[in-house]
């Protein structure tokens, strides 16, 4: 199908428009501000749903690319596109927008400021996904940070303050360094190849010396894995998650964690191939080390959020262990586990603020017995739990069982580990169901109310979803294929990407084989 | 030289100084009239000198050509110092608007204090096109003189004596350094004429190597004392403190762009030579200056002293400028003086929006839970902090951008390195205004807020204007870039 000019800055300047248009509906008229607020959103899913329909699957390459000069004195373009690797983290995104919204609704004070920092936040996570242009996408990455900034600090729980600013200050201590290497690259490829430009497309032909592409390497690895997060950074994580709102929390899950790992996949590994392949084992091991600990420190939890918070840092070690398997089960693996979490883990967080709401405390031991007075959310978190163990036949299951394929060929210690994890996975969650929904319930308990008919809009389209990728997962991993094959290719054969490049490379070629000798 | 010179006017020397004249003989009709008006007259006089700032700006555009010389070759009229000019004519302007209010519940004289901002200004154009040791020597003085009387203005607060007398005893110190190296440069080079320096050291015909390093040892550290860089900083937080808020602002602004404006030229510029001697010495100056700015900012109680400190740490960040050199160096930091102009205006502009009991409400505790109660103060607030801390996509982020860039295209990677690091110890502190407006409740402190429109005004064009720059900076930057290379 042919693809419309402006396709991707529409869904970018849909949310943004919904945002303006907050600031003419009176504040005190709520169900005006939400109806808004869903409307953006929901245009902006089924715009992206149709992009779904019209994105070429046999394709690896950017689709619907939208360019514009900006600074074109300095080469910066805005530039977004899309392919394998973002479009289904892009459906995540805008599918998690309404249902974010849709989760606020027992958001009281300052409905309109929220909102507007919700789609604020929306825009700039889908710029992120989609921008081509390295100065484009720091821009947003970095824009992602103030909302989220405001929404855990102004609308979060008692050490919001401390927790925000945490937030803020460990992520752009990593991005702060990829600024600086961002700049670097593109003067290194401006003195090689006399063109400066920003467009991450132009530079993956560029093949660095070894030294340079290590240490770009590091500055960029450092601002993802504090983004992903990788063990030992990931200590933002908890405080982030348990002191922000329950919408804050999912999209945190949801899609900002995903943002660390889809760095790595869109610039770290495929811009330095040579570096990610030398750091294989360090990242392997931080990632297996992270899945067992944050395992571990989740068994411990009191707090339901916290134990999801670390559960993630566990997830999430399975992304970064498949991503560094550098191979196609590996990173379609990856790409997998990367969705799925987004859906359990914000079903999760949904689930956990459903009963915050009728309890108000998160504390494990104040549950039990929640069958009862709760059987409709029974059922509904028994099959989140399920698919967040990985349980065959949810999605969870596909992300897993691919990564550890990929990971059983390149780094077959770590997925000995990883595959340890799952184990305790499955205790740590099925013991916290076991704790929160059996068991004798106590008077606080006893009358609490079901799950209402917004609730159980809010979780159904989740659970659909976690039951289809768990059953048929082939559309997904097929339309990533051809986008994952270019990154493999351009890990593992040097040769045939860097001849078509100024003879000025070459020498580069020579000394990446000194070093590797 | 010529035995008898002949000081009459031709007429294009007549039109290349008719912008300068125009300035005198406004702040001279301020001067005049505030003799004859009446105390509740005397808001004519803002106007007046906001007139003759605008008249000024359009006869440089009309009347300056590039590149030319004039007055024995003194002064130098060309994109650079048209650049310079205007953005020193608008942060005299929009002090001038935004301090309307200010004045009145201050008790601050109307007519000096526009006659003093408006000979300031002067001084400070004057530096940025001197093309002569001498010329730009008086014009630093005729800025200092205005600059030392109106931090003392404010003759209610104790402070204000304090900082007047710091501020004039160390200018005057750093006034004896830049003399005695301007001295030692003509010993050396046996000219203070710009232009015949740099033909003098182009061809190594210089006396003395040591006398020419040793003035232009000199000359750097009377620059350092005005630009506030680490290790002579110290009377900054001081003065900036102890002065009335809008000269407070002026300083931060529109001294340290003459002061850059000077620098690019004399030193970057026309002694680059000799100067690169010194990158050494001014990478650690930069690092200094940027590290100990935000460390001590980090520890203040009140926003203004906070404001002081940030200030000493942008003159780090434009050094890393400095130090990188070159179009790239000069260019970015004339950009980022642009946009450091308009987002410490701003928010220098939201401290005077504040009040307490007709006094000044500039602790941190004022500004809580301002963001809901005026969202205008708010969002503006926020725009400028954030800025500040360089965050995209606002003009202070482009900016830092450029420098950065600047540094690491020179192989300076560790300064910029350090440049982000100490970005990043700045979000700490500016974070906590946003912390203050929006995540604590009011407890009934700066209540009151100036209701001066002019004052809104200023406050929604800078912020306008930070947003601008960082969303579509094409423009300016390229302006910036002809800027510095129109210099010669």
């Amino acid at each position: 199908m042919e693809s419309l000019p402006g396709t991707l800055s529409l869904l970018l300047a849909l949310p943004l428009l919904g945002a303006l248009g907050l600031f003419c509906v009176p504040r005190d008229m709520k169900r005006a501000l939400f109806g808004l607020a869903l409307l953006a959103t929901g245009l902006t899913f089924s715009w992206s749903l149709w992009i779904l329909r019209a994105f070429d699957p046999a394709a690896g390459s950017m689709q619907f690319v939208d360019r514009l000069a900006w600074i074109p004195s300095y080469g910066i373009e805005y530039a977004v596109g899309i392919d394998g690797l973002s479009l289904f983290l892009v459906l995540l995104t805008t599918f998690l927008g309404p249902i974010v919204i849709l989760a606020s609704w027992s958001i009281t004070q300052r409905v309109k400021e929220y909102l507007v920092f919700m789609l604020i936040l929306q825009t700039s996570m889908l710029g992120t996904l989609m921008a081509l242009d390295l100065f484009l996408f720091y821009v947003f990455w970095e824009a992602m940070l103030i909302p989220m900034y405001f929404i855990i600090g102004v609308w979060g729980g008692t050490r919001r303050i401390y927790a925000a600013l945490k937030f803020v200050l460990f992520t752009m201590s990593g991005s702060l360094l990829m600024l600086v290497a961002i700049i670097a690259l593109v003067s290194i490829a401006a003195r090689l190849t006399h063109i400066t430009s920003f467009d991450v497309v132009r530079l993956y032909d560029l093949r660095l010396p070894f030294v340079q592409q290590m240490w770009l390497f590091l500055a960029f690895s450092l601002s993802f894995a504090i983004k992903v997060p990788l063990f030992p950074f990931h200590t933002w994580l908890p405080d982030a998650h348990v002191e922000a709102p329950t919408a804050g929390s999912v999209i945190l899950a949801g899609i900002l964690l995903k943002m660390g790992a889809y760095g790595f996949l869109r610039f770290a590994i495929p811009l330095f191939p040579d570096a990610a392949v030398a750091a294989t084992p360090f990242i392997a091991t931080l990632a297996v080390v992270g899945i067992i600990y944050g395992a571990l420190v989740a068994m411990m939890q009191r707090d339901l959020k916290k134990l999801v918070a670390y559960s993630s840092v566990s997830h999430l070690g399975f992304v970064m262990l498949g991503l560094f398997a550098l191979n196609r089960q590996g990173l379609q693996g990856a790409l997998y586990q990367m969705l799925s979490h987004g859906l359990s883990t914000g079903a999760l967080f949904l689930a956990v603020g459903m009963i915050y709401e009728r309890r108000h405390t998160r504390d494990i031991a104040d549950f039990g017995g929640l069958w009862k007075p709760l059987p409709v959310f029974s059922a509904f978190f028994l099959l989140i739990t399920l698919s967040s163990i990985g349980l065959p036949g949810l999605n969870g299951f596909v992300g897993e069982f691919l990564i550890l394929l990929g990971a059983f060929k390149t780094v077959p210690v770590g997925a000995v580990g990883a595959a340890g994890g799952i184990v305790l996975a499955a205790i740590y969650m099925l013991w916290m169901y076991r704790r929160v929904i059996f068991g004798p319930v106590s008077p606080e308990n006893r009358d609490l109310r079901d799950i209402d008919t917004r609730e159980v809009a809010l979780l159904a389209p989740l659970l659909v979803l976690i039951v289809f990728m768990g059953v048929y997962p082939q559309p997904i991993l097929s339309r990533m294929l051809p986008s994952v094959n270019r990154v493999i290719m351009r890990v593992s054969e040097p040769g045939t990407v860097s001849a078509h490049w100024p003879p000025g490379t070459r020498e580069g070629e020579q000394e990446k084989t000194r070093h590797a000798g | 030289m010529q035995a008898n010179v002949d000081i009459s006017l031709s007429p294009a020397e007549l039109s290349l100084a008719s912008p300068l004249i125009e300035i005198i003989l406004t702040a001279l009709a301020v001067l005049l009239l505030d003799l004859y008006l009446k105390e509740e007259e005397k808001g004519a006089l803002t106007w007046i000198s906001v007139l003759g700032l605008i008249i000024a700006s359009i006869m440089t555009l009309v009347f300056w050509p590039s590149g030319e010389a004039v007055f024995y070759s003194s002064l130098r009229v060309d994109g650079f110092s048209l650049f310079l000019t205007n953005l020193l004519l608008a942060a005299a302007g929009l002090t001038l608007l935004a301090s309307i209010h200010y004045l009145r519940n201050a008790h601050i004289h109307k007519g000096e204090f526009h006659a003093l901002i408006l000979f300031g200004t002067l001084g400070m154009i004057l530096m940025a096109s001197a093309n002569d040791l001498i010329l730009f020597f008086v014009a630093l003085e005729t800025m200092s003189v205005a600059l030392y009387v109106l931090t003392g203005m404010w003759k209610e607060r104790s402070e204000a004596g304090e900082a007047a007398m710091k501020y004039f005893l160390i200018g005057a110190f750093a006034s004896g350094f830049l003399l005695y190296g301007i001295a030692l440069i003509f010993g050396a080079t046996g000219s203070t004429n710009l232009d015949r320096i740099s033909a003098v050291l182009g061809a190594g015909a210089f006396r003395g190597d040591l006398l020419l390093n040793a003035g232009v040892s000199l000359v750097l550290i009377g620059f350092a004392f005005k630009v506030a860089a680490v290790p002579f900083h110290f009377w900054a937080p001081d003065v900036y403190d102890g002065a009335p808020t809008p000269v407070t602002a002026f300083m931060a602004v529109a001294v340290k762009g003459a002061a850059f404006a000077a620098w690019i030229r004399i030193l970057l510029y026309h002694l680059g030579s000799v100067g690169d001697r010194w990158s050494f010495v001014l990478w650690t100056m930069a690092i200094l200056t940027m590290t100990v700015g935000n460390l001590f900012a980090l520890t203040q109680t009140s926003v203004k002293r906070m404001l002081a400190y940030s200030s000493i740490a942008h003159a780090g960040y434009l050094l890393i400028g400095i130090v990188a050199g070159g179009e790239a160096g000069g260019s970015a930091v004339l950009f980022y003086l642009l946009v450091y102009t308009l987002m410490t205006l701003g928010a220098f502009g939201v401290l005077m929006a504040l009040k307490e009991h007709e006094k000044e409400a500039d602790s941190y505790r004022h500004f809580a839970g301002i963001g809901f109660r005026h969202p205008f103060l708010g969002v503006a607030m926020s725009i400028f902090m954030l800025s500040l801390a360089g965050f995209p996509p606002l003009g202070g982020f482009t900016g830092k951008f450029y420098l950065f860039r600047a540094a690491i295209e020179t192989d300076y990677t560790v300064l910029a390195v350090m440049g982000v690091l100490n970005s990043l110890l700045s979000v700490t502190y500016y974070l906590r205004i946003l912390v203050m407006m929006y995540m604590e409740e009011g407890t009934g402190e700066a209540r009151g807020f100036t209701g001066s429109p002019y004052l809104y005004a200023v406050i929604a064009a800078t912020a306008l204007g930070t947003v601008w720059l960082g969303i579509v900076p094409d423009l300016p930057l390229e302006l910036s870039r002809l800027s510095f290379i129109s210099l010669r």
